[in-house]
């Protein structure tokens, strides 16, 4: 392998596991505070991608710039989100976990069958987000533009660990998960950090939904599964419930499967959904995580 | 101060608390004894919301706190050092004591100061995570992260649990200490004898009745309590 495409490689590597890892993030810090799995949250890109399919234009044609279509997508996002939690997630919060997986599963259908109903089955096409040239460094070709998206990425995870370690609500969202009684006690109100946690982890779809548009601009009904599942995949790899673990998986998941992809492009899916039941079976509380005895 | 009047609570169809009476007075130290399953930690977790009631009132300062949400009742300046410490075994001793200033953060770095003055070890092991730290060392946390939130009344569950008789020493001493400054106590204790001897006043909780209540030195005394739970 040459120089050139090992390092264009790994850009991409990073590209694409940066956006796991914005994905990765809602399901681990959902399930961090309330132990469940959301199975709807890959259709949350879905939602994040339609709206910019819907406000890219509109946000160009009134001349400003098209990410700022971003901020509409955050919003439905996080929106949706808190949504799905009070309606269909807390209703059956305390009745166990199977009625909560079942729930989302049921949740993930209804939102892609939503979708093809008010959408279409037709794939649609999001128009450019960011058109910024490409550079040629030392014989490696470039785009910036996913340069700029591996930043927005890098910066929000940043930030993100940032809010938990520093900001009263943040510490309020790592203690919550903890030790529910003690933080009732201490005056935390634990259904609304649950809620602000769903607004968090969806605002996060919605700019994961962004940077996959920038590099593959389509949108079905149906984009969250493959996406969702993958990035699963990077939370228990990275070992769900940490956040740290979330940002590494999905930057693993991405790179691997770059790689893979390399070399035999056909077994890049395989490979990725094997590394799952290799984690599985060698450490099911994931890179990061602290075994706790109690699994997915 | 607090008033607990009738008070029933069910756990599905068993009666864990049957109509109990009890009041607090402003500086005392009132302990609860009784054997496991009298309903002691019951009691305290309903006092503070963390169990619903069925029936009965609970004032606090003028408060009905069973119409209060558990999450505002720190407001009105009553802290609970719940059974089994539960501290927050994932964040440092000091996130752990900026935890117990959630509701009131207001001269927050001088409370810490007071405690870490109580509790030096807490001081030596700020960094540590609240996990690692030993039995005796998290009890004192709990009760640290309890004076935190500057409370006019502190309800205690089990505080010498697990502890060596030297540490159960110690956290009676504080227990003392702390309501020198002002602030009542209610104490859930089975170490009735360490309780009765520090307390004003007590109550007897028997399969959730109170049985006996009365002055603290008068149930060192009495034949009954010495038999059942003094072991004499």
């Amino acid at each position: 392998m040459t120089f050139s495409l090992f390092f264009q490689s790994i850009v991409n590597g990073l590209n694409l596991g940066a956006t796991y890892a914005l994905i990765a993030l809602g399901y681990t810090m959902v399930y961090g505070i309330i132990r469940m799995i959301n199975f709807a949250h890959g259709d949350f890109i879905m939602i994040g991608a339609y709206t910019l399919f819907y406000t890219v234009p509109l946000m160009v044609n009134n001349g400003m710039p098209a990410w700022l279509a971003v901020f509409a997508a955050i919003v439905v996002c996080a929106i949706v989100g808190v949504l799905v939690e009070i309606f269909a997630y807390r209703p059956v919060r305390k009745a166990g976990p199977m009625s909560a997986l079942i729930t989302a599963l049921a949740m993930s259908i209804f939102l892609q069958n939503l979708a093809m109903v008010l959408f279409g089955a037709r794939p649609h096409n999001v128009a450019a987000i960011f058109s910024l040239p490409s550079v040629t460094v030392a014989g490696v070709t470039i785009s910036l533009n996913v340069v700029l998206t591996i930043a927005i990425g890098l910066a929000i995870m940043l930030g993100l660990q940032l809010f938990v370690k520093k900001t009263k609500l943040g510490k309020a969202m790592r203690a919550v998960p903890q030790d529910r009684d003690a933080s009732t006690l201490m005056g935390i109100n634990v259904n609304k950090i649950i809620t602000v946690t769903f607004a968090i982890g969806s605002a996060l779809a919605a700019v994961a939904a962004l940077m996959y548009c920038t590099t593959y601009p389509r949108v079905t009904n149906n984009m969250g599964t493959t996406m969702g599942m993958k990035a699963f995949i990077a939370a228990v790899l990275g070992g769900i419930g940490v956040i740290p673990g979330a940002m590494l998986g999905g930057v693993l998941i991405g790179l691997i499967e770059v790689f893979v992809r390399l070399f035999a492009p056909g077994w890049y899916e395989a490979v990725t959904y094997g590394t799952l039941i290799v984690i599985l079976l060698v450490k099911p509380s994931g890179i990061l995580g602290r075994n706790t005895g109690e699994k997915v | 101060m607090l008033e607990v009047k009738d008070l029933k609570v069910n756990y599905g169809a068993v009666q864990a608390l049957d109509g109990i009476s009890l009041t607090v007075n402003d500086g005392e130290i009132v302990s609860l004894i009784g054997a496991n399953g009298a309903g002691k930690t019951t009691t305290l977790r309903t006092i503070t919301g963390l169990e619903k009631a069925a029936s009965g009132s609970i004032v606090f300062d003028g408060h009905d706190l069973r119409k209060t949400e558990p999450s505002k009742i720190i407001n009105l300046k009553l802290a609970h050092v719940p059974e089994g410490r539960h501290i927050f075994p994932e964040m440092t001793v000091e996130e752990n004591l900026e935890m117990g200033a959630y509701a009131d953060p207001v001269g927050m770095s001088e409370t810490m100061q007071d405690v870490y003055t109580r509790f030096p070890r807490l001081k030596e092991r700020r960094r540590q995570l609240a996990g690692t730290l030993s039995g005796g060392e998290q009890q004192m946390l709990a009760v640290g992260r309890a004076l935190m939130a500057k409370p006019k009344m502190i309800l205690m569950d089990e505080p010498s649990m697990g502890l060596s008789p030297l540490l159960v020493q110690e956290i009676f001493d504080i227990i003392q200490e702390v309501n020198k400054q002002g602030i009542t106590i209610l104490l859930v204790e089975q170490n009735a004898q360490m309780a009765l001897s520090i307390s004003d006043r007590a109550y007897v909780l028997e399969t959730g009745h109170i049985t006996i209540q009365g002055k603290a030195s008068d149930l060192l005394n009495d034949e009954r309590v010495k038999k059942a739970y003094l072991g004499q």
